[in-house]
């Protein structure tokens, strides 16, 4: 289906479909607004996702890294975007020195992390990086005393909006006669930014680089025999999935204007994960389509079972919460049973993952 | 000092339940080399049913004995919790178990995500309190003081890790299980049937996690559809510290982090001068399984394995 | 007489209670085809994972190019300029021929983060060299209309040469090959003898583990044979076939040519 969109193969088709994908994501927010003004929200949640699932992919999708505490580099990013824009220790710093901030510190946990633990086979890691993620949350929720930095469970509210000049994020204003409400604004932000991450990761993706990590996720051993210093490219591939995490990170920030730990939990992780999973590992469109079901799905269920059960039973029954975690535990192992490689499967995956595999090549 | 006899017997309390759980892990690791994440969420369940059978018993004022009260609940408990483990392994990872590891890894995250949404569903959001059917009784001992509850749980895990032994080391099963974990091939050509082997080794893990759960929730009084997670976690982070695969190494390393957990959270305010308190418990756990991955990845008792996957 | 490429001198490694190597040194010379054969569990295959860099030796010394190769990583090894084959085949499975060959070219280039992300002109012109060079590769080794299929798809015999494609990209000195004919019937023997002959006199050192006594007859110049981790002898060819410990090795064991290893002269 990508050929639909290779411009060297069928230009005026291509550009065709461009254009009408761009027109539709412009129009996008104002058609939510007209169902509801929380769905613009759920747009700009769709994105942030689409970010987060975007930086895991190149560690679980290229490189082959299971990372289970991945939510912790999102974390990090909200919470220094707090700490420096907000009234908690009272400085405003502007968006654009504190994004690229939140994303450096991001990628220095990464290092961090992956510093001593990437050599270790696959399910250790995954379970170091799960360890890792409970500690950065454990942390966020305590280090409130004996001095106040992260004001523990309580969070950090009433948070900068991005801004500048008199231009704020925030607020609702008309713009060139069009109504524009303030997650209207920042839908288009994120919009921008998503657009530049795709276009970075499909970079990557086809690059030197990006070849090294399938080296390393296809056979370490031949990898290393060719030549590639396995440990800085999977340093590299961790420490590059940190920092989309840290600017991720920093937008939701700014979007909520509030952050708890309470959002940085495993269960993130592992949505996030799902994402990446269900949406076909490796493959840039796919990981995509798994965030924006992932996102909209148990939104649209709560939307629509809560008011049902009403109207059945008389009352809620089963929180759409509840059914959201269900059905994702059951999707993850019908997934993994039936199409392991993900609804979008890159070529690639597909082989990897199917049972039968026997090639002799393996 | 006067605290540090008391540390070590919460210590070994809380490392003799670790243990229990710790054993799960290990067989299943040591025998087809999956994490079975959803161990914990066993343990759960194993709880939350002995606190239905329990309350249930207890609310219908019956005439019975405590003892007899709560060996009702863990016989149903304990069976429960066999089959929920024996269908986890037959749906979610036996078609598996030729598949890269990612994927079984992937299942068992799932099968956990379900156990406890299902619970959630069953028995609620909120804290659940166990009926206290006997109170504990503290017994002073070397300046600090034991409760007969504690006693009970160190003396029933040991004795459940030692009937294990027994069945590992003396009865067919048991050798069957240790062929199946050196060699799985060769022993199927012996005629072992490996897929009975594993189901035991899910079924018996889930039966030392059914009481383990009852353990936990009689010690702290409460159970609730989360509590499976961190105790699995830590569980898990106690196969590693012993050795994945080697039952000693379990037993070994649950009540070694039991003891390092209890000191530790003893003595963080002393040694950090008041900066970290004890609400960072649950953080020496993780910081153990980091380190010893990282320095000694085979664990104290296992043998060397080698980093390259 | 051409230089010395590689110098070995009293190399052992131990594995538990097995002792692989014992004391063994050789020497490679530059542009010379060389043999590395003994009969199964001998300690070939140790030996190449020692030199290059999987293993660390207990002792001996490791010389190439005048430098040491002791406590190199692998990927070191391959900067340095040896590159290695797998007995068991080891290629990139879910990639294509030519990505597999493309990824060889990664040591000699350097385009990193930066040069992928913004894709400037010494990027872009980098990666139209690798995929050309990876296209000759190709040609080189007679797989060039398989370049866009998975490896895995790849027949036996067409895997085992984009390995070697694979391992030339890396633009080695010493080319060292696990039993590249393993698994070969006669004219695909043929044709790797071909190959590797033509790959020597382009400039590239070769060595090599066999099996096929025929195929290490025909192209080795010199051959160095190992029994239970140790040296019994390192000769010209022709002199191995006579060799009475050589023979005595082999005897019971496979044998690929009538006469060598039952003695009968040559």
């Amino acid at each position: 289906m990508i050929a639909f969109f290779d411009t060297r193969k069928n230009p005026k088709l291509a550009w065709v479909g461009i254009a009408l994908i761009t027109l539709a994501l412009l129009l996008l927010p104002f058609a939510a607004a007209l169902v509801g003004t929380a769905w613009v929200r759920v747009l700009n949640f769709a994105l942030l996702y689409i970010m987060l699932a975007l930086g895991l992919n190149i560690v679980v999708g290229f490189a082959g890294l299971l990372d289970l505490g991945y939510i912790a580099f999102y974390a990090v990013g909200a919470y220094v975007y707090a700490l420096l824009a907000s009234p908690h220790f009272g400085l405003h710093w502007p968006f654009w020195v504190v994004l690229p901030i939140g994303a450096m510190v991001a990628c220095l946990f990464g290092v961090l992390l992956g510093a001593p633990t990437l050599k270790l086979r696959g399910d250790y890691l995954a379970i170091v990086t799960l360890g890792f993620g409970e500690i950065i949350r454990i942390f966020l929720n305590n280090l409130n005393t004996p001095v106040n930095i992260t004001n523990g469970p309580q969070g950090i509210n009433l948070i900068d909006p991005f801004s500048f000049g008199s231009f704020s994020f925030s607020r609702n204003e008309k713009i060139a006669g069009i109504d524009f409400s303030g997650p209207q604004k920042y839908y288009f932000l994120l919009l921008a930014i998503t657009v530049l991450i795709i276009v970075i990761n499909v970079r990557l993706q086809n690059s030197r680089l990006g070849r090294a990590w399938e080296a390393i996720r296809e056979d370490e051993v031949a990898a290393q025999a060719m030549g590639i210093n396995t440990r800085n490219v999977k340093l590299l591939a961790f420490a590059m999935g940190a920092s989309f995490a840290g600017v991720a990170g920093g937008m939701f920030s700014a979007t909520q204007a509030f952050v708890s730990p309470e959002s940085f939990g495993l269960f993130e992780s592992i949505i996030v994960l799902s994402m990446v999973v269900l949406g076909g590992m490796g493959n840039i469109p796919g990981v995509i389509l798994g965030a924006v079901l992932l996102t909209v799905f148990p939104e649209f269920l709560r939307y629509t079972m809560e008011p049902l059960q009403s109207q059945l039973f008389g009352r809620v029954i089963v929180a759409a919460e509840t059914v959201r975690l269900l059905v994702f535990g059951i999707a993850l192992v019908a997934v993994m049973l039936y199409r392991p490689a993900g609804l979008w499967p890159s070529e690639v995956r597909k082989r990897e993952l199917t049972r039968e595999d026997n090639g002799a090549a393996k | 000092m006067d605290i540090f006899i008391q540390q070590i017997i919460n210590g070994l309390t809380l490392g003799s339940i670790y243990a229990l759980v710790a054993l799960g892990y290990t067989m299943v690791y040591g025998i087809i080399g999956l994490i079975n994440f959803a161990h914990g969420e066993v343990v759960m369940i194993g709880a939350m049913i002995v606190l239905s059978v329990v309350s249930g018993l207890v609310g219908a004022h019956l005439p019975l004995p405590p003892f007899l009260i709560i060996f009702a609940g863990l016989a149903v408990a304990v069976p429960a919790c066999m089959g929920i483990a024996y269908a986890m392994e037959k749906v979610a990872y036996r078609p598996l178990r030729k598949a890269p590891r990612l994927a079984p890894l992937i299942t068992a995250i799932g099968m956990s995500i379900i156990l406890q949404n299902l619970a959630m569903m069953i028995w609620g959001r909120n804290y659940l309190t166990f009926p206290n059917l006997i109170e504990p009784q503290p017994i002073a001992i070397w300046g600090a003081t034991i409760t007969d509850l504690q006693i009970a749980i160190i003396l029933l895990a040991a004795l459940m890790m030692a009937g294990l032994v027994l069945l590992v080391q003396k009865t067919r099963l048991g050798m069957a299980m240790r062929a199946t974990a050196q060699n799985p091939q060769v022993a199927g050509l012996m005629g072992i049937d490996i897929n009975t082997v594993i189901s035991a080794a899910f079924m018996i893990g889930a039966a030392l996690a059914a009481v383990a759960g009852l353990m936990v929730m009689s010690y702290y009084g409460i159970a609730h559809y989360y509590m499976g997670f961190l105790l699995g976690l830590k569980a898990f982070t106690a196969a590693v510290l012993g050795g994945i695969g080697n039952l000693a190494g379990a037993m070994l390393g649950g009540v070694l982090l039991g003891i390092i957990e209890a000191l530790g959270a003893g003595y963080i305010g002393d040694i950090t001068g008041g900066v970290l308190g004890s609400n960072y418990q649950d953080v020496f756990a993780f910081f153990v399984l980091i380190l010893v991955l990282v320095f000694r990845p085979s664990g104290l008792l296992g043998e060397r394995i080698g980093d390259r996957a | 007489m051409s230089e010395t490429l590689l110098d070995a001198k009293e190399l052992s490694k131990r594995f538990g209670g097995v002792q692989a190597l014992s004391e063994v040194g050789f020497s490679i010379r530059q542009g010379e085809i060389y043999g590395l054969i003994g009969p199964n569990g001998a300690g070939k295959t140790s030996l190449f994972n020692v030199l290059t860099g999987i293993y660390q030796p207990e002792s001996g010394s490791v010389g190439f190019c005048g430098k040491s190769l002791l406590g190199l990583k692998p990927n070191q090894v391959a900067e340095r300029g040896i590159a290695r084959t797998f007995q068991n085949i080891r290629l990139f499975a879910n990639l294509s021929a030519l990505e597999n060959v493309m990824i060889g070219r990664h040591v000699r280039t350097r385009a990193g983060v930066f040069g992928a992300i913004f894709r400037d002109a010494g990027t872009l012109a980098e990666e139209r060299a690798i995929e050309r060079r990876a296209v000759e590769l190709l040609h080189y080794v007679g797989i060039a209309d398989r370049a866009n299929d998975l490896a895995r798809h790849l027949p036996y015999g067409d895997q085992r040469r984009l390995e070697i494609a694979r391992a030339l990209a890396t633009e080695p000195r010493l080319l060292a090959l696990d039993e590249p004919a393993a698994g070969m019937n006669a004219t695909e023997t043929r044709e790797l003898r071909t190959l590797l002959g033509g790959i020597r006199d382009d400039g590239t050192t070769i060595l090599l583990i066999e099996h096929d006594m025929k195929l290490v007859m025909n192209l080795c110049d010199r051959v160095l044979v190992l029994d239970y981790g140790r040296k019994i002898a390192e000769a010209a060819a022709a002199e191995i076939q006579r060799d009475p410990k050589v023979i005595a090795a082999y005897l019971g064991g496979e044998v690929e040519t009538a006469g060598a290893a039952k003695g009968t002269a040559q």
